[in-house]
């Protein structure tokens, strides 16, 4: 009886005496396993944002460190820059040619390889499958694909008579053809996410529809696509980001030509950064780039609470 | 009606499908065709020789940018898969003040876009000595806000009780992170693992910012090289190339792809 007095006095005055030391044991134990990720997040991530926007009001030196403070000029003389505002106008109409028609394409191989068949997995690889294969090998294959003379397109052209195109050398066709690629390219990622989503939807409701006769479209229109509105979303997000972020295709395809119609804004920061060593200019076009993509995160966050039906 | 509507659904499929694999044969096909076949533009070639494939190991130290590739690909999967899980166990099983400011900082650096950070990120890097390092190529990748979400998801089904289950048996957090969690959530680690290599592999601006030499260059960038030396002659060496480097990728794809949708599509929705 003594004894589990004098444990519950103890006990109690251990608990008077837990002092700040203790109290924080959570959160200093929560700090250690968080360590690893806020350290790199912190180097890589956030420090070198902060030095963008530093970087983009100076005159920089050769090794990027800040020499003049030039405030908003750097802005001021891209908003008057034909190169630069040429390169945002291509940037918009890539994201334009590549982001509707990739996820049109994706969702209906998505809708195609969620029919329950035989053999369907293999179909679903296959449809897949360009997400294993890299900027740099896609790039290449089409580059040949692309070819002026040997080149599959310009042979099939030949065939049905019609006039050559000069798919990567005409100002008007280069932008189209690194579309294309970047269509066929990023395919196979957004299939494979649309399928998921596909797969998630309750089999239930496409029972009760079917009792009711209603058509495949009826079904499509009210079922599938409220349905998978959230996927649909978070891959309209996510396309949009990448092709605000394209960068291989262009180096390998065109680099940047013909009259800089392919000059999108990455490579034009890669360009005046590591090419003319101009890294204040770079740096203002970098904080372009963060705003773009800001606002399609926030638009996301804001629509996406709105119009979107979560299951 | 029924086996009419199955055999449009099945030419569709068959359709599309030739279209979307089709620039990945005639790839395969051109790699094994000779100089001659290739300008006369055929599909199919004559003999299957590897000729194009023992050509372009010549040419280019494929074999060191292929192993290059692998320890770098592994490198950022083990790092994302270690800081990751780190992280995602703090978020899941312990409750500490703040925890909601550190969450919304990872989810701000996804706003971030790699490519506004990668002006400071180079002369880090180079001020650090780590140009043409295998610890350049990876370590600013082992951070990942979207890996530890995903981790997070799966961390969160855990039931509760197995946590005060080890405690009373005496077991550390630490031991229960290793010896409890990370077994029982074996599926997202290999989501993430795939992810992680797959996108490791297949990155291009990095790499080609941070390598000025042979010694540590990816097959990515030897696609580049290998392009504009053979730009106007030899297709189907440059084609060998491309089949040698989409391999390893396309093979884990094909192992993969069922595990690595649903993985993605949880870590994306939830």
């Amino acid at each position: 009886m003594t004894v589990v007095k004098s444990n519950h006095v103890t006990a109690v005055r251990s608990k008077q005496k837990k002092g700040f030391w203790k109290r924080s044991l959570n959160a200093r134990t929560a700090l250690l396993y968080l360590l690893p990720s806020i350290i790199l997040f912190s180097v890589f991530v956030f420090y070198p944002m902060f030095r963008t926007i530093y970087l983009s009001f100076f005159l920089t030196n050769q090794a990027g460190e800040a020499a003049v403070f030039v405030g908003m000029e750097n802005y001021a003389y891209l908003l008057e820059s034909s190169a630069f505002l040429n390169s945002i106008k291509a940037t918009f109409l890539f994201v334009l040619y590549t982001v509707p028609t990739g996820i049109i394409i994706a969702l209906g191989l998505a809708l195609l390889a969620n029919e329950k068949l035989r053999g369907i997995g293999f179909f679903r690889t296959i449809y897949a499958s360009t997400m294993g294969v890299s900027v740099a090998a896609s790039s290449v294959v089409w580059l040949f694909l692309f070819h002026p003379s040997i080149g599959m397109f310009n042979k099939v052209l030949s065939i049905l008579n019609l006039p050559q195109v000069e798919w990567l050398l005409d100002p008007t066709w280069a932008l189209l053809s690194v579309s294309l690629t970047t269509i066929w390219l990023n395919t196979g990622f957004c299939f494979l996410i649309l399928l998921g989503g596909l797969q998630n939807i309750d089999e239930h409701l496409y029972e009760s529809a079917r009792i009711d006769g209603a058509s495949y479209w009826y079904r499509l229109r009210r079922i599938t696509i409220p349905m998978l509105s959230p996927t649909l979303f978070f891959i309209i997000t996510i396309s949009l980001i990448n092709a605000f972020q394209t960068f291989g295709q262009v180096d390998i395809l065109t680099k940047g030509g013909p009259s800089q119609s392919t000059n999108l804004i990455v490579y034009s920061i890669y360009r005046e950064a590591f090419v003319n060593a101009q890294f204040g200019t770079a740096s203002a076009q970098a904080v372009f780039l963060f705003i773009c993509i800001l606002l399609v995160t926030i638009l996301q966050f804001k629509l996406g609470e709105k119009k979107v039906h979560y299951q | 009606m029924r086996i009419l509507k199955r055999s449009i659904v099945y030419f569709l499929l068959i359709v599309t499908a030739l279209i979307m694999f089709f620039p990945i044969i005639y790839a395969l096909m051109v790699s094994f065709m000779t100089g001659g076949e290739i300008l006369q533009g055929k599909f199919l070639p004559s003999t299957f020789s590897f000729d194009n494939y023992v050509k372009v190991f010549d040419r280019l130290p494929l074999l060191n940018y292929l192993i290059n590739s692998f320890i770098v690909s592994f490198g950022v999967m083990l790092g994302q898969l270690v800081v990751c899980s780190l992280a995602a166990y703090a978020f899941v099983f312990i409750p500490f003040k703040g925890r909601d400011f550190v969450f919304f900082l990872f989810i701000s650096t996804m706003m971030i876009p790699w490519e506004a950070t990668m002006i400071p990120n180079f002369f880090t890097i180079q001020n650090l000595n780590w140009l043409n390092t295998y610890q350049g190529m990876t370590l600013p990748f082992f951070a990942l806000a979207f890996g530890t979400f995903l981790l997070r998801q799966h961390f969160k089904t855990i039931p509760k009780e197995l946590h005060e289950a080890s405690q009373i048996a005496g077991l550390s957090r630490f031991a229960f992170f290793v010896r409890v969690i990370l077994p029982v959530s074996k599926t997202s680690l290999v989501t993430l693992g795939a992810y992680g290599f797959l996108t490791t592999w297949n990155m291009y601006l990095w790499p080609l910012l941070v390598t000025t030499n042979n010694s540590v260059r990816t097959v990515q960038i030897g696609l580049k090289q290998l392009q504009s030396q053979e730009v106007a002659t030899e297709w189907g060496v440059v084609m060998a190339g491309v089949i040698v480097v989409i391999i390893p990728t396309l093979l884990l794809l094909f192992l993969g792809q069922k595990q690595l949708q649903k993985g993605l599509t949880q870590g994306a929705l939830k």
